[in-house]
């Protein structure tokens, strides 16, 4: 095992993460401030990609196409909101989980209905293909560099918006208490609006990044969803910074796991078994991690009792 | 009161009436999908314990489901193979007796209940839902990458598995065993409702302090609940892949658990035969909304939305009213 | 000391620069009622919490018949024997007052993990539970659902909760308030014959209430008590009046 190869895997843990933080970052805000549990933040991720998917075979620029993952996306979120969401936010979780379960429903099976049961592809634009020559000789993926880069822009703007304007202080003030916002002459309807798009946008433009490296298909965004999830779970629910360290921790954590797991296991065991135990074992590495934040720590890293 | 026994009464009858007319006029694959509806509504029954009467949202309940299909499915299959199971440190053999494979099935899913309820009750409101989805998340990735029984294919069976009297390749036979098990889980379910137990759950559902304040510890309530509740789901995930003589991850996909929230919803949430109209209503639902549109789960999402929204006591509270408080 | 049934030794608390519970000390006898008055923010939640277990105190114990129990939970503190009714009412809301009163009992009783016998239908449990009804006058009301209750009545139905668990101790916050006239009479009169069952640590506003039931009286005042005594003592102590009594007054 080298070192190229380590770094390339911890590369691409990082980028998987940064990922999980767009999901998970639009997720804890939404619960931060609304306090409602949203299954279709999956579903908004999946819209973006296929809003780029849709866009860049019309136009063939990447660039349109991640506008239109964005915009499509915060419409979507914003219509959810105005339509489903705000008759849930006085309503018990069990209703929030099967009203957006619901909409899971009706997004995937009219997603197909659209566009067909076969995956879409995006193609990575020219100007960021091909691999790039990174120190100690490591050649990676440029795309993925970039998707770091832009995930990690996105983090700080995150933060800048939260600690730095006027909507980040209004945000913060509904976290903390929902009655003083009104107190405070903001109306919160806007606010829960603008705070839904905001999420839904960053799934969206989670989906459309991830959509270059892997196919644009019903049902990507699921999968996505949960372990977004994990990452609130660890992080601590209504945490940006807890969504940032828990997604990097999940990224790295799956990657590095289902790379090293199999080739320790190889040190005692055979090689055929060795593999088996090693994937499935890595298969179950991040929820082994929740578990063990659980344990220490019920109500995540950062959370707040 | 009198009304909602009544609507029980006759969901317990018409889902019985219905396959035995069936088998009457000779169309088995009516039996069959009542025997989905049976299964299904078992499956409902025990996630409803928890979630109706213990206020447990769990989105994790497809991992007990799938743990009893597979429970079934590894016995009968090292059955048919004539391997056992392990050979240290003792012999275990398979089976292909159903008794046995119920036990098994329901003490897999229990333990399994037991690991995860442990866990995640130290939590409740949304950290509950997400890491019971999430825990039910890494069961299903687990039957993926775990290749000894069919990984991602899943492990089919030949033959039914065998109840000592009956043929169970009948399927009037292997209806009326289900729905026996179905008949026996709600009576004793509605004996556990009003049993000492049950009111210090519903208790601990209404109001966690006061239960405290009595002396009783929500925590362990919770926890034996939970699994009850994972062992009757996984009892279900059993019958269920018998009937399919086919097991595979998708019992175990997050999907399969909204399902079972699902047959509740639909029926109506702490109602003990919600979750068997439900699942009727369900099965309906497929079987004729599928044979109109490939794309039936738009119309099942759009009727969940609006039952969620505007009919929030489900079927049962539409024909029943409004539920009153009674001792 | 010797006949302290609960004794709060030094207890500090702080949250963050606020310090709710500054160096308290407090003891209840056997057959007292002990009130505990002091204005609002004083800190008598904060202490109340950590006198039923929802809070641990940073500095000092809480003692109960002789033994310390700083470091057990609500649930092991009442299975000692605390009773305790909320400020806020704390019930089951969906049951009937008849049911919350057995679920008291059933807690009393123990031996919950029964999973076969319908509750409502043990006539130990019923004649506990009823007996409680009858006590606080609610027996009239045992089959309504108690989310149908006034707020007065489930201050009642709180305190025969209490009653089901037959307590060595009660802690009452401010059991009066919400009652009216006519409740609240009817409630001194049955505290008063209460104590001879179990003493009474009591949180009330009422002050007519307090100074016609209370044995002794503690008086906390950002977080200190700053004097303990008869109603006589605490009617004429200078800096309960400069701190708390003028404030009464001037309403």
């Amino acid at each position: 095992m080298s070192l190229i190869l380590i770094i390339e895997q911890t590369l691409n843990g990082i980028q998987f993460g940064v990922m999980l933080f767009l999901m998970a970052a639009g997720l804890t805000l939404i619960f931060g401030v609304m306090g409602v549990i949203n299954l279709a933040h999956g579903s908004l991720y999946m819209i973006g990609a296929f809003a780029a998917a849709a866009v860049a075979g019309a136009t063939g620029s990447f660039l349109l196409a991640l506008a239109a993952s964005l915009v499509v996306a915060a419409i979507a979120g914003a219509l959810i909101e105005l339509t489903v969401m705000r008759r849930l936010y006085d309503r018990d979780h069990l209703d929030q989980v099967l009203a957006t379960f619901a909409l899971i429903l009706i997004f995937s099976e009219g997603t197909r209905w659209a566009f067909g049961s076969f995956p879409l592809f995006l193609d990575i634009p020219d100007a960021l293909s091909g691999p790039i020559t990174l120190p100690f000789g490591v050649q990676y993926p440029l795309y993925r560099l970039a998707i770091i880069g832009i995930g990690l822009v996105v983090a700080l703007g995150l933060f800048a918006l939260i600690s730095r304007t006027r909507i980040g202080m209004q945000i913060r003030a509904g976290e903390s208490d929902r009655e003083m916002i009104g107190a405070l002459g903001v109306n919160i309807s806007v606010l829960y609006t603008l705070v839904f798009a905001l999420g839904a946008a960053l799934a969206g433009f989670a989906g459309a990044l991830i959509g270059a490296i892997q196919s644009v298909q019903v049902g990507m965004g699921e999968p996505v969803l949960i372990l977004a999830f994990v990452v609130v779970v660890i992080g601590g629910i209504g945490s940006i910074k807890g969504a940032l360290v828990g997604a990097l921790l999940v990224g790295l954590t799956d990657t590095l796991g289902r790379f090293l797991l199999p080739s320790f296991f190889g040190l005692f065991m055979e090689p055929s078994s060795a593999m088996s135990v090693g994937s499935s074992l890595s298969s179950m590495s991040i929820y082994i991690l929740m578990a063990a934040v659980l344990l220490f720590k019920p109500t995540g890293l950062y959370g707040s009792a | 009161m009198q009304r909602e026994q009544l609507i029980n009464a006759t969901t317990l009858l018409a889902l019985l009436a219905v396959p035995l007319w069936a088998w009457y006029v000779d169309e088995p694959f009516t039996i069959t999908l009542a025997t989905k509806v049976a299964i299904f509504a078992l499956a409902g029954v025990g996630l409803n314990l928890a979630l109706g009467l213990g206020g447990l949202v769990s989105f994790g309940h497809a991992a007990f489901f799938g743990i009893g299909g597979y429970a079934m499915g590894i016995l009968a299959s090292h059955a048919q193979t004539y391997t056992p199971l392990a050979s240290w440190p003792f012999l275990l053999e398979g089976t292909k007796s159903m008794p046995v494979i119920w036990l098994v099935a329901m003490v897999m899913s229990g333990l399994a209940a037991l690991a995860v309820g442990a866990l995640s009750l130290r939590t409740t409101g949304v950290y509950f839902i997400m890491i019971t989805l999430a825990f039910g998340q890494m069961f299903f990735y687990f039957a993926i990458s775990w290749p000894a029984y069919g990984g991602e294919d899943g492990l089919s069976i030949y033959v039914r598995n065998g109840f000592p009297g009956l043929n169970t390749l009948d399927p009037i036979q292997f209806f009326m065993l289900c729905y026996v098990l179905l008949a026996v889980v709600l009576f004793f379910f509605a004996r556990l409702a009003k049993s000492p137990f049950g009111m210090a759950l519903n208790a601990a559902r209404q109001n966690d302090e006061r239960v405290q304040t009595v002396g009783i510890t929500p925590y362990r309530l919770r926890l034996v609940a939970f699994v009850i509740s994972g062992a009757v789901t996984g009892l279900a995930g059993a019958l269920f892949a018998d009937l399919n003589r086919f097991v595979s991850p998708t019992m175990l996909s997050w999907q399969t658990s909204g399902e079972i929230m699902v047959f509740i919803i639909l029926g109506g949430v702490g109602r003990l035969y919600g979750p068997v109209i439900g699942a009727g209503l369900f099965i309906m639902l497929e079987h004729f909304l599928g044979g109109l549109s490939e794309f039936w789960h738009v119309y099942l999402g759009v009727l969940l939305l609006l039952v969620v929204l505007f009919a929030r006591g489900g079927l049962i509270g539409l024909l029943a009213g409004k539920e009153v408080a009674h001792d | 000391m010797t006949d302290a049934v609960l004794e709060i030794r030094n207890i500090s608390k702080s949250f963050g620069a606020l310090k709710a519970s500054n160096n308290v000390s407090l003891t209840l006898r056997a057959g007292e009622i002990h009130a505990l008055i002091g204005p609002n923010g004083a800190g008598k939640s904060t202490l109340i919490k950590q006198i039923a277990g929802n809070l641990r105190p940073d500095e000092g114990t809480v003692w109960f018949e002789g033994k310390n129990v700083t470091a057990l939970n609500t649930v092991a503190r009442a299975r000692l024997g605390l009773g305790r009714t909320f400020q806020i009412s704390s019930l089951a809301m969906d049951y009937t007052v008849l049911q919350n009163a057995v679920l008291g009992a059933l807690g009393k009783r123990g031996k919950v993990f029964r999973f076969f016998s319908p509750v409502m239908k043990d006539k130990k449990l019923l004649a506990a539970a009823n007996a409680a009804l009858a006590q606080v006058g609610l027996e009239e009301f045992a089959h309504y659902r108690t989310s149908d209750l006034s707020h007065g009545q489930r201050r009642q139905l709180e305190v025969a909760v209490a009653l089901t668990l037959a307590p060595k101790v009660f802690l009452m916050d401010e059991p009066m308030a919400g009652l009216g006239g006519e409740g609240s009479q009817r409630l001194m009169g049955f505290l008063d014959t209460l104590r001879q069952q179990a003493p009474i640590l009591l949180v009330e506003h009422d002050m007519d209430a307090v100074f016609a039931l209370a044995d002794r009286i503690s008086v906390l005042v950002y977080g200190s008590i700053i004097a303990t005594g008869t109603a006589d003592e605490i009617r004429n102590n200078p800096e309960v009046r400069a701190a708390y009594l003028g404030e009464e007054d001037a309403e």
